[in-house]
């Protein structure tokens, strides 16, 4: 029975003014502008729109500065915005082996067409705080070299030309991939479908999912084949047109995880790959999918299902976080009734414990008398 | 699919007005001195398409997520059509974008449009394009192998 329960307008309406107020902060420090949140909050920028799952880099940095810097409250605010847009249609698959290459690293080849790229990376800083960025330094652009450019192969056609790797299969030309936007979840899902799940999963689930797999739970024996970091081209097809029309570049990170595999009844001894992709630059997430794809392939390759990683229903119904977060954050919302009823199961319980336990304490008294 | 060579024309074009900025645009248009009087067909509207990825990035398709798109359909006076389509959500770029699609339908005027804007905003694209290729060669590593104990 549901009983409505009125009187909490003026609350809720003075909380969220409360919540403005503490959002703007002390007035007389500068309000952040969006442009300085897409340009020098960049990575956290990128994840609202991976797993906000909407490519539109203003938009998620208004989500960032609304949420005040709670990146999932701003996932979910994109999430909610993107149900308001009309869906024209879809892309060409983007090529990724066409990529404007930012950064490019392999930990599997040396030396490798194309070269160990760096990039802009964390890596190989010593994770000291820098306190001159307390204040606004005059940074330098950065160096530039104009020898050494040569195409950057991918490490999957290097390894290919042995035939020691597993390659990507014949592709049906009239086969559409499922979407989960628009598909109830039917479990086993296509491969496809769980990419688009795992693209726009939370990267601190994948991360501890794709952690444990290296830790013996779906041991898996990966490689980073490679990482590339980079923008693409986006083309949608224009029926008035007849032709792909090209509407602009993205920036994605992909990862090629290879995985030594033992060979199976299904497959015989190779290296076999999981395979991440996603919004913006995001290294770990794109590498934590790849090896969560590489896990839930644990069926397909005919490996026994022995850890959660390989569980289908159990890494795609709980990576989303967005889902994650309504479910978990809805118990606080009131409960009062359930609670009732709980308070008076339990009473009458806890009375006929006491009755059975008061019984038991006078059977006993009387055996020993 | 094969297209055309006007066709090719036109998707190139297409790829630089959804790539330069509404301010270059809008400031190099202003100095064309073509404005037209034009009816809009369709938007210009906001929504999104889904960006497809390959499985492993050469097999099977599938769907990474959506991305904001703005697309405009104009038809001048002349009964030219033009249509724009780019990513983001700026109308007024879109609009201007299929106005010049449609006065690119006459060969005069798209050579105009193509040696004034088109071509002058694919420049500077190409050297930004250049200049991040330069910077990412600058962080490439060079190997070089220590040589241990004596021959």
């Amino acid at each position: 029975m549901y009983v409505a329960v009125k009187g909490g307008e003026v609350a809720i309406d003075n909380a969220h003014r409360l919540l403005a107020d503490r959002r703007r902060g002390d007035r007389s420090v500068p309000a952040l502008t969006l442009d300085q949140i897409t340009e020098q909050l960049s990575i956290g920028v990128d994840r609202v729109m991976s797993e906000g799952s909407l490519y539109d880099r203003r938009l998620a940095a208004l989500a960032i500065k609304q949420a005040r810097g709670d990146l999932i409250e701003a996932i979910f605010l994109v999430r909610a915005y993107r149900t308001t847009l009309p869906r024209f249609g879809h892309s060409e698959p983007v090529d990724t082996g066409a990529m404007l290459v930012e950064r490019r690293v392999s930990a599997c080849y040396k030396d490798l067409p194309g070269g160990q790229l760096l990039g802009p990376t964390f890596d190989y800083t010593h994770r000291l705080l820098d306190e001159e960025l307390e204040g606004d330094p005059q940074i330098e652009t950065g160096a530039q070299r104009t020898d050494a450019q040569e195409p950057v192969m991918r490490v999957a056609d290097i390894l290919d030309q042995e035939g020691l790797i597993e390659d990507d299969g014949f592709i049906d030309p009239a086969l559409e991939p499922g979407d989960i936007n628009q598909t109830p979840t039917e479990f086993p899902m296509s491969r496809a479908m769980r990419l688009q799940s795992l693209s726009r999963g939370d990267e601190g689930f994948l991360l501890a999912l794709g952690y444990s797999t290296q830790r013996g739970y779906a041991r898996s024996h990966p490689f980073v084949g490679e990482v590339r970091i980079g923008e693409v081209d986006v083309e949608v097809f224009m029926p008035e047109l007849g032709f792909a029309v090209p509407v602009g570049r993205v920036q994605v990170t992909e990862c090629q995880m290879v995985n030594q595999f033992k060979g199976s009844a299904k497959a015989p001894p190779q290296f076999t790959r999981g395979y991440g992709l996603v919004f913006g630059q995001s290294e770990r997430k794109a590498m934590a999918m790849s090896l969560c794809d590489r896990a839930l392939r644990a069926e397909e390759l005919g490996e026994d299902l022995v850890a959660a990683p390989q569980d289908q229903e159990f890494v795609l119904s709980h990576c989303d976080n967005v889902q994650a977060t309504g479910f978990v954050e809805h118990l606080k919302l009131p409960h009062y009734v359930d609670f009732q009823a709980e308070l008076g199961l339990v009473r009458t319980m806890r009375a006929e414990y006491e009755q059975r336990t008061g019984e038991a304490v006078l059977e006993t008294r009387e055996a020993a008398e | 699919m094969n297209i055309t060579a006007d066709q090719t024309a036109r998707r190139d074009r297409m790829a630089v007005l959804a790539r330069c900025s509404s301010q270059r645009l809008s400031a190099l248009w202003a100095v064309l001195g073509l404005r037209q009087a034009h009816t809009p067909l369709r938007g210009p509207e906001a929504g999104l398409v889904m960006l497809r990825g390959r499985i492993g990035g050469t097999g099977e398709p599938f769907n990474v997520g959506e991305a904001t798109v703005t697309r405009a359909s104009v038809k001048l006076e002349d009964g030219s059509v033009g249509h724009a389509m780019m990513l983001g959500r700026d109308h007024a770029k879109a609009r201007l974008s299929a106005v010049i699609d449609a006065l690119c339908r006459n060969p005069e005027t798209a050579a105009r449009i193509d040696a004034e804007l088109i071509q002058p905003i694919r420049r500077e694209l190409d050297v930004a394009d250049e200049t991040r290729r330069q910077q990412t060669a600058a962080t490439r590593v060079d190997f070089f192998t220590m040589v241990r104990g004596e021959d």
